[in-house]
Protein backbone atom coordinates (compact mmCIF):
# COMPACT_ATOMS: atom_id res chain seq x y z
CA UNK A 1 0.00 0.00 0.00
CA UNK A 2 1.45 3.38 -1.02
CA UNK A 3 0.84 6.10 1.65
CA UNK A 4 -0.96 8.92 0.10
CA UNK A 5 -0.42 12.68 1.07
CA UNK A 6 -0.93 16.21 -0.71
CA UNK A 7 1.91 15.66 -3.30
CA UNK A 8 2.17 12.59 -4.41
CA UNK A 9 -1.63 11.90 -4.41
CA UNK A 10 -2.60 13.30 -8.41
CA UNK A 11 0.31 11.11 -9.76
CA UNK A 12 -1.34 7.95 -8.24
CA UNK A 13 -4.67 8.36 -9.35
CA UNK A 14 -3.68 9.24 -12.93
CA UNK A 15 -1.62 6.46 -13.50
CA UNK A 16 -2.30 4.46 -16.38
CA UNK A 17 -3.71 1.64 -14.25
CA UNK A 18 -6.81 1.54 -12.23
CA UNK A 19 -5.95 2.98 -8.27
CA UNK A 20 -7.65 2.24 -5.61
CA UNK A 21 -7.19 4.69 -2.41
CA UNK A 22 -8.30 3.65 0.82
CA UNK A 23 -9.21 6.75 2.87
CA UNK A 24 -8.61 6.07 6.23
CA UNK A 25 -8.30 7.25 9.68
CA UNK A 26 -6.34 5.82 12.94
CA UNK A 27 -9.34 6.51 14.91
CA UNK A 28 -11.67 4.31 13.50
CA UNK A 29 -11.96 0.98 14.26
CA UNK A 30 -14.09 -0.43 10.79
CA UNK A 31 -11.06 1.53 8.94
CA UNK A 32 -8.58 -1.02 11.03
CA UNK A 33 -10.52 -3.92 9.66
CA UNK A 34 -10.54 -2.96 6.29
CA UNK A 35 -6.94 -2.34 6.16
CA UNK A 36 -5.42 -5.98 6.01
CA UNK A 37 -8.15 -7.02 3.37
CA UNK A 38 -6.70 -4.81 1.04
CA UNK A 39 -3.56 -5.51 1.66
CA UNK A 40 -4.22 -9.25 0.92
CA UNK A 41 -6.03 -8.09 -2.74
CA UNK A 42 -2.90 -5.79 -3.57
CA UNK A 43 -1.26 -8.97 -3.60
CA UNK A 44 -3.96 -10.92 -5.65
CA UNK A 45 -4.40 -8.08 -8.31
CA UNK A 46 -0.81 -7.07 -9.58
CA UNK A 47 -2.72 -5.04 -12.48
CA UNK A 48 -4.15 -2.58 -9.79
CA UNK A 49 -2.15 0.05 -7.38
CA UNK A 50 -3.17 0.37 -3.97
CA UNK A 51 -2.66 3.52 -2.05
CA UNK A 52 -4.12 4.64 1.75
CA UNK A 53 -4.71 8.29 2.60
CA UNK A 54 -5.36 9.20 6.21
CA UNK A 55 -7.62 11.77 6.09
CA UNK A 56 -6.74 13.38 9.35
CA UNK A 57 -4.67 16.97 8.20
CA UNK A 58 -5.92 15.90 4.26
CA UNK A 59 -7.47 18.24 2.25
CA UNK A 60 -8.21 15.77 -0.16
CA UNK A 61 -10.57 14.20 1.29
CA UNK A 62 -12.87 17.12 1.55
CA UNK A 63 -11.91 17.84 -2.30
CA UNK A 64 -13.42 14.17 -3.05
CA UNK A 65 -16.32 14.72 -0.60
CA UNK A 66 -15.64 12.36 1.35
CA UNK A 67 -17.67 12.30 4.67
CA UNK A 68 -17.58 8.67 6.13
CA UNK A 69 -14.82 6.22 6.36
CA UNK A 70 -13.43 4.10 5.55
CA UNK A 71 -14.19 5.27 1.68
CA UNK A 72 -12.89 3.40 -0.70
CA UNK A 73 -12.79 4.76 -4.00
CA UNK A 74 -11.49 3.53 -7.05
CA UNK A 75 -9.93 5.66 -10.03
CA UNK A 76 -9.26 5.27 -13.77
CA UNK A 77 -6.89 7.82 -15.25
CA UNK A 78 -8.03 10.21 -12.35
CA UNK A 79 -11.48 9.75 -12.95
CA UNK A 80 -13.25 8.00 -10.02
CA UNK A 81 -15.30 5.55 -11.44
CA UNK A 82 -16.51 3.80 -8.27
CA UNK A 83 -16.79 4.55 -4.46
CA UNK A 84 -17.58 2.27 -1.08
CA UNK A 85 -18.12 3.46 2.35
CA UNK A 86 -17.99 1.47 5.32
CA UNK A 87 -16.78 -2.31 5.98
CA UNK A 88 -17.40 -4.91 3.32
CA UNK A 89 -16.19 -8.48 2.72
CA UNK A 90 -13.09 -9.39 1.07
CA UNK A 91 -15.15 -10.26 -2.21
CA UNK A 92 -17.57 -7.46 -2.35
CA UNK A 93 -14.29 -5.62 -2.38
CA UNK A 94 -12.76 -6.83 -5.35
CA UNK A 95 -16.21 -7.09 -7.31
CA UNK A 96 -16.11 -3.18 -6.82
CA UNK A 97 -12.63 -2.71 -7.52
CA UNK A 98 -12.83 -4.95 -10.81
CA UNK A 99 -16.24 -3.32 -11.35
CA UNK A 100 -18.18 -6.73 -11.40
CA UNK B 1 -17.26 -33.90 7.41
CA UNK B 2 -16.79 -31.37 10.49
CA UNK B 3 -17.85 -31.99 14.05
CA UNK B 4 -19.46 -28.20 14.20
CA UNK B 5 -19.64 -25.72 11.98
CA UNK B 6 -20.01 -22.24 13.21
CA UNK B 7 -21.49 -19.28 11.35
CA UNK B 8 -20.34 -16.02 12.37
CA UNK B 9 -16.97 -15.06 13.37
CA UNK B 10 -18.27 -12.65 15.72
CA UNK B 11 -17.32 -12.53 19.50
CA UNK B 12 -20.23 -15.47 20.78
CA UNK B 13 -18.99 -17.33 16.84
CA UNK B 14 -15.17 -17.18 17.91
CA UNK B 15 -15.74 -17.72 21.71
CA UNK B 16 -17.54 -20.96 20.84
CA UNK B 17 -14.48 -21.97 18.68
CA UNK B 18 -12.08 -22.00 21.37
CA UNK B 19 -13.71 -24.04 23.34
CA UNK B 20 -14.60 -26.92 20.44
CA UNK B 21 -11.07 -26.47 19.59
CA UNK B 22 -9.36 -26.84 22.96
CA UNK B 23 -11.83 -30.13 22.74
CA UNK B 24 -9.98 -31.05 19.89
CA UNK B 25 -13.01 -30.88 17.70
CA UNK B 26 -12.95 -30.83 13.89
CA UNK B 27 -14.02 -27.31 13.34
CA UNK B 28 -14.96 -24.67 10.72
CA UNK B 29 -16.09 -21.14 11.33
CA UNK B 30 -17.78 -19.56 8.16
CA UNK B 31 -17.78 -15.33 8.14
CA UNK B 32 -19.97 -13.47 5.17
CA UNK B 33 -18.63 -10.31 6.12
CA UNK B 34 -15.58 -9.32 8.33
CA UNK B 35 -15.03 -10.84 11.83
CA UNK B 36 -15.11 -9.31 15.29
CA UNK B 37 -18.78 -8.31 14.88
CA UNK B 38 -20.48 -4.98 16.16
CA UNK B 39 -17.86 -4.48 18.70
CA UNK B 40 -15.15 -2.83 16.16
CA UNK B 41 -17.20 -0.43 15.91
CA UNK B 42 -16.68 0.59 19.78
CA UNK B 43 -14.41 3.31 20.43
CA UNK B 44 -13.78 1.76 24.32
CA UNK B 45 -15.11 -0.79 25.90
CA UNK B 46 -14.93 -0.63 29.76
CA UNK B 47 -17.28 -2.67 31.09
CA UNK B 48 -15.41 -6.57 30.17
CA UNK B 49 -14.53 -8.37 33.60
CA UNK B 50 -10.80 -8.36 33.80
CA UNK B 51 -10.06 -5.50 31.28
CA UNK B 52 -10.14 -1.63 32.06
CA UNK B 53 -10.23 0.20 28.91
CA UNK B 54 -9.49 -1.61 25.36
CA UNK B 55 -10.94 -0.28 22.04
CA UNK B 56 -13.81 -2.76 20.48
CA UNK B 57 -10.58 -2.93 17.51
CA UNK B 58 -8.18 -4.20 19.95
CA UNK B 59 -10.66 -6.45 21.55
CA UNK B 60 -11.84 -8.00 18.36
CA UNK B 61 -8.61 -8.82 16.84
CA UNK B 62 -6.72 -10.27 20.17
CA UNK B 63 -9.74 -12.70 19.99
CA UNK B 64 -9.47 -13.37 16.40
CA UNK B 65 -5.26 -13.75 16.91
CA UNK B 66 -6.46 -16.06 19.67
CA UNK B 67 -8.28 -17.97 17.38
CA UNK B 68 -5.99 -18.31 14.82
CA UNK B 69 -2.54 -19.50 17.15
CA UNK B 70 -5.53 -22.25 18.35
CA UNK B 71 -4.98 -23.19 14.76
CA UNK B 72 -9.22 -22.79 13.84
CA UNK B 73 -10.46 -22.81 10.48
CA UNK B 74 -11.81 -19.53 9.25
CA UNK B 75 -13.32 -19.76 5.83
CA UNK B 76 -15.22 -15.94 4.55
CA UNK B 77 -18.25 -17.61 2.69
CA UNK B 78 -21.58 -16.58 3.22
CA UNK B 79 -24.23 -19.06 4.78
CA UNK B 80 -27.07 -19.11 2.63
CA UNK B 81 -29.18 -22.37 3.81
CA UNK B 82 -28.96 -25.23 6.47
CA UNK B 83 -30.61 -28.61 5.92
CA UNK B 84 -31.31 -30.30 8.77
CA UNK B 85 -30.51 -34.23 9.58
CA UNK B 86 -28.54 -36.64 11.43
CA UNK B 87 -25.52 -35.42 8.81
CA UNK B 88 -26.33 -31.68 8.72
CA UNK B 89 -25.59 -29.58 5.52
CA UNK B 90 -24.83 -26.04 5.03
CA UNK B 91 -24.79 -24.10 1.70
CA UNK B 92 -22.78 -20.79 1.13
CA UNK B 93 -22.41 -19.20 -1.89
CA UNK B 94 -19.18 -21.07 -3.04
CA UNK B 95 -19.78 -24.19 -1.36
CA UNK B 96 -21.96 -27.17 0.95
CA UNK B 97 -20.24 -28.52 4.07
CA UNK B 98 -21.48 -31.37 6.19
CA UNK B 99 -20.92 -31.36 9.79
CA UNK B 100 -22.65 -32.96 12.69
CA UNK B 101 -23.77 -29.79 15.00
CA UNK B 102 -24.38 -26.33 13.98
CA UNK B 103 -23.94 -23.03 16.00
CA UNK B 104 -25.39 -19.95 15.18
CA UNK B 105 -23.96 -16.78 15.91
CA UNK B 106 -24.78 -14.18 12.84
CA UNK B 107 -25.26 -11.63 15.10
CA UNK B 108 -26.87 -8.09 14.27
CA UNK B 109 -26.11 -4.87 12.16
CA UNK B 110 -27.30 -1.74 12.51
CA UNK B 111 -31.27 -0.66 12.23
CA UNK B 112 -31.62 1.75 9.55
CA UNK B 113 -34.10 4.39 9.33
CA UNK B 114 -35.18 3.46 5.92
CA UNK B 115 -35.31 6.67 4.02
CA UNK B 116 -31.42 7.30 4.32
CA UNK B 117 -30.05 5.83 1.37
CA UNK B 118 -29.39 8.28 -1.03
CA UNK B 119 -27.45 10.42 1.62
CA UNK B 120 -25.20 7.43 3.40
CA UNK B 121 -21.77 8.91 3.23
CA UNK B 122 -22.96 12.25 2.24
CA UNK B 123 -23.96 13.46 5.64
CA UNK B 124 -25.85 10.53 7.05
CA UNK B 125 -23.36 8.18 9.60
CA UNK B 126 -23.72 4.97 11.98
CA UNK B 127 -20.26 5.37 13.50
CA UNK B 128 -19.83 8.91 15.38
CA UNK B 129 -16.33 8.08 16.42
CA UNK B 130 -15.17 7.53 12.59
CA UNK B 131 -16.85 10.32 11.17
CA UNK B 132 -17.30 12.95 14.01
CA UNK B 133 -14.62 14.75 12.71
CA UNK B 134 -15.99 15.57 9.18
CA UNK B 135 -18.40 17.50 11.24
CA UNK B 136 -16.24 20.13 13.19
CA UNK B 137 -18.07 23.20 13.88
CA UNK B 138 -20.70 22.08 12.07
CA UNK B 139 -24.54 21.50 13.20
CA UNK B 140 -25.63 17.45 13.79
CA UNK B 141 -28.20 15.33 14.89
CA UNK B 142 -28.37 12.14 16.71
CA UNK B 143 -31.23 9.86 16.58
CA UNK B 144 -31.42 7.07 19.16
CA UNK B 145 -32.13 6.96 23.05
CA UNK B 146 -30.00 4.32 24.41
CA UNK B 147 -26.38 4.25 25.09
CA UNK B 148 -24.92 4.00 21.80
CA UNK B 149 -27.13 7.60 20.92
CA UNK B 150 -25.86 9.25 24.05
CA UNK B 151 -22.09 8.02 24.21
CA UNK B 152 -22.55 9.41 19.93
CA UNK B 153 -23.85 12.93 21.24
CA UNK B 154 -21.29 13.09 24.16
CA UNK B 155 -18.13 12.80 21.74
CA UNK B 156 -20.13 14.83 19.08
CA UNK B 157 -20.81 17.75 21.41
CA UNK B 158 -16.76 18.36 21.84
CA UNK B 159 -16.85 18.80 18.25
CA UNK B 160 -19.66 20.12 16.93
CA UNK B 161 -21.40 23.52 16.86
CA UNK B 162 -24.62 22.08 17.97
CA UNK B 163 -25.72 18.68 18.70
CA UNK B 164 -29.58 17.64 18.21
CA UNK B 165 -30.33 14.22 19.95
CA UNK B 166 -34.06 13.10 18.73
CA UNK B 167 -35.80 10.61 20.42
CA UNK B 168 -38.92 8.86 19.33
CA UNK B 169 -40.48 9.10 23.20
CA UNK B 170 -40.39 11.38 26.09
CA UNK B 171 -37.48 9.37 27.87
CA UNK B 172 -34.08 8.53 27.29
CA UNK B 173 -33.31 4.61 27.68
CA UNK B 174 -29.80 4.98 28.18
CA UNK B 175 -27.92 4.83 31.60
CA UNK B 176 -28.13 7.36 34.10
CA UNK B 177 -24.56 8.73 34.61
CA UNK B 178 -25.17 9.45 30.11
CA UNK B 179 -27.93 10.99 30.48
CA UNK B 180 -26.65 13.87 33.19
CA UNK B 181 -23.90 13.97 31.56
CA UNK B 182 -25.46 14.83 28.21
CA UNK B 183 -27.91 17.15 29.49
CA UNK B 184 -25.19 18.88 31.03
CA UNK B 185 -23.76 20.50 27.64
CA UNK B 186 -25.20 23.80 26.56
CA UNK B 187 -24.43 23.17 22.63
CA UNK B 188 -26.71 19.86 23.03
CA UNK B 189 -30.79 20.19 22.69
CA UNK B 190 -33.00 16.97 23.04
CA UNK B 191 -36.05 16.96 20.62
CA UNK B 192 -38.29 14.57 22.40
CA UNK B 193 -41.22 12.64 21.03
CA UNK B 194 -40.15 13.21 17.68
CA UNK B 195 -39.38 11.01 14.44
CA UNK B 196 -37.03 11.59 11.50
CA UNK B 197 -39.83 11.98 9.08
CA UNK B 198 -37.62 13.00 5.59
CA UNK B 199 -34.41 14.21 4.46
CA UNK B 200 -33.31 16.71 2.04
CA UNK B 201 -30.24 18.30 0.42
CA UNK B 202 -29.01 18.65 -3.42
CA UNK B 203 -26.03 15.85 -3.21
CA UNK B 204 -25.45 16.45 1.08
CA UNK B 205 -27.40 16.23 3.58
CA UNK B 206 -28.57 19.89 4.48
CA UNK B 207 -31.98 19.28 6.77
CA UNK B 208 -34.06 16.82 8.36
CA UNK B 209 -37.85 16.78 8.84
CA UNK B 210 -38.95 16.19 11.97
CA UNK B 211 -42.83 15.23 12.73
CA UNK B 212 -44.06 16.08 9.32
CA UNK B 213 -44.09 19.40 11.10
CA UNK B 214 -40.75 21.00 10.84
CA UNK B 215 -37.39 21.14 9.19
CA UNK B 216 -33.93 21.35 11.18
CA UNK B 217 -30.89 22.83 9.27
CA UNK B 218 -27.94 20.17 10.10
CA UNK B 219 -24.62 18.83 7.86
CA UNK B 220 -24.84 15.23 9.49
CA UNK B 221 -27.40 12.80 11.04
CA UNK B 222 -26.09 10.20 13.01
CA UNK B 223 -28.27 6.99 13.51
CA UNK B 224 -27.90 5.38 16.72
CA UNK B 225 -32.11 3.40 16.78
CA UNK B 226 -30.33 -0.56 17.82
CA UNK B 227 -29.77 -2.98 15.81
CA UNK B 228 -31.61 -5.83 14.26
CA UNK B 229 -31.18 -9.87 13.55
CA UNK B 230 -30.72 -11.12 9.93
CA UNK B 231 -31.97 -14.79 10.10
CA UNK B 232 -34.37 -15.19 7.42
CA UNK B 233 -32.30 -17.97 5.68
CA UNK B 234 -32.79 -19.94 8.13
CA UNK B 235 -36.24 -19.78 9.15
CA UNK B 236 -37.74 -22.64 7.43
CA UNK B 237 -36.62 -24.87 9.82
CA UNK B 238 -35.01 -22.84 12.95
CA UNK B 239 -37.74 -21.36 15.34
CA UNK B 240 -37.65 -17.34 14.60
CA UNK B 241 -39.37 -14.98 17.25
CA UNK B 242 -41.09 -12.23 15.50
CA UNK B 243 -38.51 -9.36 16.04
CA UNK B 244 -36.06 -12.35 14.18
CA UNK B 245 -34.60 -13.58 16.76
CA UNK B 246 -33.77 -17.21 17.07
CA UNK B 247 -35.84 -18.78 19.86
CA UNK B 248 -33.60 -20.18 22.63
CA UNK B 249 -33.25 -20.46 26.50
CA UNK B 250 -29.94 -20.38 28.32
CA UNK B 251 -28.66 -23.29 27.14
CA UNK B 252 -28.45 -22.10 23.58
CA UNK B 253 -30.74 -24.85 22.18
CA UNK B 254 -32.90 -24.17 19.02
CA UNK B 255 -35.93 -26.27 18.34
CA UNK B 256 -33.66 -28.66 16.04
CA UNK B 257 -31.24 -31.34 18.30
CA UNK B 258 -27.68 -30.43 17.32
CA UNK B 259 -28.42 -27.00 16.44
CA UNK B 260 -27.46 -24.29 18.96
CA UNK B 261 -27.81 -20.29 18.73
CA UNK B 262 -25.22 -17.74 20.63
CA UNK B 263 -24.77 -14.43 20.87
CA UNK B 264 -26.53 -11.22 19.65
CA UNK B 265 -29.12 -13.06 17.14
CA UNK B 266 -30.70 -15.52 20.12
CA UNK B 267 -33.75 -13.94 21.89
CA UNK B 268 -32.30 -12.30 25.32
CA UNK B 269 -32.54 -9.73 27.42
CA UNK B 270 -28.67 -8.42 27.45
CA UNK B 271 -26.73 -7.84 24.28
CA UNK B 272 -23.74 -7.46 25.64
CA UNK B 273 -20.17 -8.45 24.81
CA UNK B 274 -19.93 -10.50 27.83
CA UNK B 275 -23.28 -12.15 27.41
CA UNK B 276 -22.09 -13.05 23.56
CA UNK B 277 -18.35 -14.90 25.11
CA UNK B 278 -21.00 -16.40 27.48
CA UNK B 279 -23.03 -17.75 24.93
CA UNK B 280 -20.49 -19.03 22.69
CA UNK B 281 -18.87 -21.73 25.55
CA UNK B 282 -22.38 -22.29 26.48
CA UNK B 283 -23.50 -23.81 22.84
CA UNK B 284 -19.95 -24.65 22.39
CA UNK B 285 -19.95 -27.26 25.18
CA UNK B 286 -23.51 -28.24 23.97
CA UNK B 287 -22.20 -28.89 20.82
CA UNK B 288 -19.51 -30.88 22.58
CA UNK B 289 -22.20 -33.44 23.96
CA UNK B 290 -24.22 -33.54 21.25
CA UNK B 291 -21.15 -34.72 18.97
CA UNK B 292 -20.35 -36.87 21.80
CA UNK B 293 -23.30 -39.01 22.31
CA UNK B 294 -23.52 -39.36 18.57
CA UNK B 295 -20.01 -41.78 18.54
Amino acid sequence: MKILNDINFNEFINDEKLSVVDFYADWCGPCKMIAPILEELEKELSDVNFGKLNVDGSDISFKYGVMSIPTIMVFKKGDVIKTSTGLVSKDELKNIILNK
Amino acid sequence: MYDVIIIGAGIAGLTSSIYLKRANKNILVLEGNVYGGQIINSSRVENYPGISKITGYEFANNLYNQVKELGVEIKYEMALRIIDGNIKKIITNNNKYECKSIIIATGVTKRKLGIENKYIGKGVSYCATCDGNFYKGKDVAIVGSGNTALEDALYLSNICSKVYIIIRSSNFKGDEILIDEILSHNNVEVLYNSNVTNLFGDNNLERIEINNDYNIDVDGLFIAIGQVPDNDCFKEIIDIDEKGYIKALEDCKTNKDGIFVAGDCRTKKLRQLVTAASDGAIAATEAIKYVGGKK
